[in-house]
C-alpha cells in the first residue's frame, strides 16, 4: 500500500545558499497522525508549504521527491499539481484571524473549493458546509455563514477553517500549528475536535507543532526536527519511552510539565545544540561538495 | 451616529467651499489686470472708465463686493461674464459636461490601463514582465499630462494623423442631443456615428490625461497586491487549487484596493485641474478652456463660478471616494 505522503531526500535552500530544509524524509500512512515537532524555525512550516506548494518564492527546493497518493509533485505540470493538491489536501493554518479573507463572507470562502475546484453543485456543497459546521459544534450555521470573519471569535474562526479543511474529504490534512493562536481554555477544545473529526473521516494529518504535550495527545507518529533537520523518528508511544537522540532528551527536558508554569522558561540544554550544530555544519560541508 | 457624521461632513463642506470662495475672491482682485480697461477701446475717458466700474459693481470695497457677489450665490445667480456678457451659471453649465465626460473618460481609462498592468504585473512579480511594466509606468509617470498631450499630437495628429487634434465635435455634423452630454447621450442613442466621431476627438486628450494617473494606479496598486498575495489568506487560497489569476482577482484585488482607491480620489481632482491646460492645448470646448479665457480677459464673474465649480467638483469627488471605502470595507460598513 502506498503511502498518502512520501518526502524523500527534501532539500531547500534560500537565495544566500543557506539550507532550510536538510534531507528531510517523512511517510504520513493514509488515516495516520504524524506529528512534526521541533522549536521555532526549525522549518515545520516550510515542509509544510513545500508539500501543498505554496512555499515563497525566495525559497527553492534543489533535491529530494514528494509523493501525494503515489503521485509525484514534482513530476506534475503547475496546473495539474495546483488541482491535484487542491482536490486532496487541505490546510488548517497557524492564524485563524488572517486565514479568512476579511472582505469576504464565510459562506463563500468555505464552499469555493467544492464548487469551483472539486465542480460541486452549489446545493450539495452548502449540505456539506451546513454539516461540518455541525461537526465542529457551530451551533448557528446560519448566522456564521452570512457572517464577515471580524463577526466571529478566534476559536470560532478556527472552526470554521478546521470545517471546510474537512469538508471536502481530503486524503490529507496539512495542520500547522493550530492552535498555538488560541486562548489556553480553547486550545484544548479545538485539539480535540481535530482528533474526533480525524478518526471520524479517517484523514491522514501532518500535525506540526513546537508542543511535545500536543504531540503525545494527538498523533501515533512523531518526526522530530531540528534546524531544518529529522533527528528522529519513532511510534509517538516508543519516542516518549525511550527517546533516542540527544536533541529529543533536551527538548523533552525542556518541555512544561502542566503543573509547573515557569518550566517553560527552561532552554534546551546548550551542550545538546552545540553538538548539533557541529554534526550539521559537518554534514552540510559533506553536502555541499557534489552540488558545487 | 451616522446622522451626526454626515452633517459633520456636509459642514465640512460648505466650510471649504466658503474658503475657497473668499480666497479667489480676493486674489482675482490683487492680481494685476483690469477688466474694464480691457472692453474699453483707447481714449476712453475717465468718466467713460469710472461708470463701467459703477455697472459691475467694481467701484465698492473688495468686502463688499464680496457680499454683493455672495447674496447674488445663494440666490442661484452668479452674476453676469464681463466678457461674454451672459449669465454665468449658465455658460457654466453650458461647458461643464463637456469636462465632466472627457475626465470620466480618462478616469475610466487609467482605472482600466493601470488595474490590468497591476493585475499582471502581481501575477508576474520577480519577471521581465513586471521590470517592463515598471519602466513603462515610470515613463508614464514622469511625463506630465500636457506633455503627453503634445507627444500625441506630434504622433497622431502630424505623424500619422488618425485623429481629430481640435475641437469637441466635427462642426459640419448635425447633433440631435437634448443635453450637452454628447458622448454619453450618443451611446444612449445608440448613433454611433457620432460616438466615434465625438471619440476621435476626445480620445488623446482623454489619453494624455489619464496616462500618469495610469502609472499611479499601476505602482500602487502592484505594490499593495504583491503584498497582500502574501497573506494567509491567499495561501490558502492556493492550496485550495486555485490558480494564480483567480488568486488575484478573488482573494487580493478588493483588499489591495482599498489604499489605491483613495490616493485615485485624490489624482482624480489633479486630473480634472490638468484639464484646464488639455483641453486648451486640444481647442476642446470644455469649462477648463473657458477658464483660460476667463483669466486672459479678466473676466471676474466667470472666473469666480468656474473656481467654485471646480471646487464643489473636488469635494464631491472627495465624498463619493468616502463612501465607496465605506462600501467595500465590510468592518465600517456597520460603525
Ligand atoms: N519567506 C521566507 N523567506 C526566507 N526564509 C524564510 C521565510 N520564511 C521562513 N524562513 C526561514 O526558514 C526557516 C524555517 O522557518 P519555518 O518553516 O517558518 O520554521 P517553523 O515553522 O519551524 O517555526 C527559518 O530559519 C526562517 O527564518
Ligand atoms: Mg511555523
Amino acid at each position: 500500500m502506498s503511502a498518502c505522503l512520501d518526502i524523500a531526500n527534501l532539500s531547500a535552500v534560500l537565495p544566500n545558499g543557506q539550507r532550510v530544509l536538510r534531507s528531510v524524509s517523512l511517510a504520513v500512512q493514509p488515516g495516520e497522525v504524524r506529528a512534526l515537532v521541533g522549536e521555532s524555525g526549525a522549518g515545520k512550516t516550510m515542509i509544510g508549504k513545500a508539500v501543498l506548494g505554496v512555499l515563497p518564492s525566495s525559497v527553492r527546493l534543489v533535491e529530494g521527491d514528494m509523493l501525494l497518493e503515489g503521485e509525484d509533485l514534482g513530476r506534475l505540470q503547475p496546473k495539474a499539481r495546483r488541482t491535484l493538491i487542491g482536490a486532496r489536501t487541505a490546510l488548517i493554518p497557524q492564524d485563524p484571524l488572517t486565514a479568512l479573507n476579511p472582505s469576504r463572507r464565510i459562506g463563500p470562502q468555505m464552499t469555493d473549493r467544492l464548487v469551483r475546484i472539486l465542480g460541486w453543485s452549489g446545493e450539495k456543497a452548502d449540505r456539506r458546509t451546513r454539516q461540518l459546521l455541525d461537526e465542529v459544534q457551530i451551533r448557528d450555521p446560519e448566522r456564521v455563514l452570512k457572517s464577515y470573519p471580524h463577526e466571529l471569535s478566534g476559536g470560532m474562526r478556527q472552526r470554521v477553517l478546521i470545517a471546510a479543511a474537512f469538508a471536502a474529504e481530503p486524503r490529507l490534512i496539512v495542520a500547522d500549528e493550530p492552535t498555538t493562536a488560541l486562548d489556553v481554555t480553547v486550545q484544548k477544545q479545538i485539539l480535540r475536535l481535530i482528533a474526533a473529526l480525524q478518526r471520524e473521516h479517517g484523514t491522514a494529518i501532518l500535525f506540526v507543532t513546537h508542543d511535545l504535550g500536543v504531540v503525545a495527545k494527538i498523533s501515533q507518529k512523531v518526526s522530530v526536527l531540528y534546524a531544518g533537520k529529522v533527528v528522529e523518528e519513532a511510534d509517538t508511544a516508543a519516542l516518549f519511552a525511550a527517546p533516542q537522540h540527544a536533541y529529543t532528551r533536551a527538548l523533552m527536558a525542556a518541555t512544561p510539565r502542566y503543573t509547573d508554569p515557569f518550566a517553560s522558561l527552561k532552554p534546551v540544554d546548550g551542550a545538546v545544540l552545540a553538538g548539533l550544530a557541529a554534526e550539521i555544519a559537518a554534514a552540510d560541508l559533506a553536502w555541499r561538495r557534489p552540488h558545487g | 451616529m451616522l446622522l451626526q457624521r454626515f452633517l459633520i461632513r456636509l459642514l465640512t463642506m460648505l466650510i471649504t467651499l466658503f474658503g475657497v470662495a473668499i480666497v479667489v475672491f480676493v486674489v482675482i482682485r490683487v492680481a494685476p489686470g483690469d477688466p474694464i480697461a480691457m472692453m474699453l477701446p483707447p481714449g476712453a475717458t475717465d468718466d467713460d472708465i469710472a461708470r463701467l466700474r459703477a455697472l459691475y459693481g467694481l467701484d465698492k470695497t473688495i468686502v463688499q463686493q464680496f457680499f454683493i457677489w455672495l447674496s447674488g450665490v445663494v440666490r442661484g445667480d452668479f452674476g453676469t461674464s464681463i466678457s461674454l456678457r451672459q449669465d454665468v451659471l449658465g455658460l457654466v453649465f453650458n461647458r461643464l459636461p463637456a469636462t465632466l465626460e472627457l475626465a470620466i473618460v480618462a478616469l475610466i481609462m487609467a482605472v482600466a490601463i493601470g488595474g490590468t498592468t497591476a493585475v499582471l504585473g502581481a501575477r508576474e512579480r520577480g519577471t521581465a514582465v513586471e521590470a517592463g511594466i515598471d519602466i513603462a509606468s515610470g515613463a508614464a509617470l514622469s511625463i506630465p499630462d500636457f506633455l503627453w498631450g503634445l507627444v500625441l499630437i506630434l504622433l497622431f495628429g502630424v505623424l500619422v494623423p488618425i485623429f481629430d487634434i481640435s475641437g469637441r465635435v466635427s462642426p459640419q455634423l448635425d447633433l440631435p442631443f437634448a443635453t450637452q452630454f454628447y458622448f454619453f447621450e450618443s451611446l444612449l442613442r445608440l448613433r454611433f456615428d457620432l460616438t466615434w466621431d465625438l471619440l476621435k476627438h476626445m480620445l488623446m486628450p482623454a489619453v494624455a490625461l489619464a496616462l500618469p494617473l495610469a502609472a499611479i494606479i499601476s505602482q500602487l496598486l502592484k505594490q499593495s497586491l504583491k503584498e497582500v498575495l502574501d497573506l494567509d489568506y491567499v495561501v490558502l487560497a492556493r492550496v485550495k487549487g486555485f490558480s494564480e489569476t483567480q488568486v488575484i482577482l478573488r482573494e487580493a484585488l478588493k483588499n489591495a484596493a482599498l489604499p489605491t482607491l483613495t490616493l485615485v480620489g485624490v489624482q482624480f481632482t489633479f486630473l480634472i485641474g490638468g484639464t484646464v491646460i488639455v483641453e486648451r492645448l486640444f481647442s476642446y470646448e470644455g469649462l477648463g478652456n473657458m477658464a483660460i479665457d476667463a483669466v486672459i480677459n479678466r473676466d471676474l464673474p466667470l472666473i469666480q463660478g468656474i473656481v467654485l465649480v471646480f471646487a464643489l467638483l473636488f469635494v464631491l469627488i472627495n465624498l463619493v471616494v468616502d463612501m465607496m471605502y465605506a462600501l467595500l470595507n465590510p468592518r465600517l460598513r456597520h460603525g
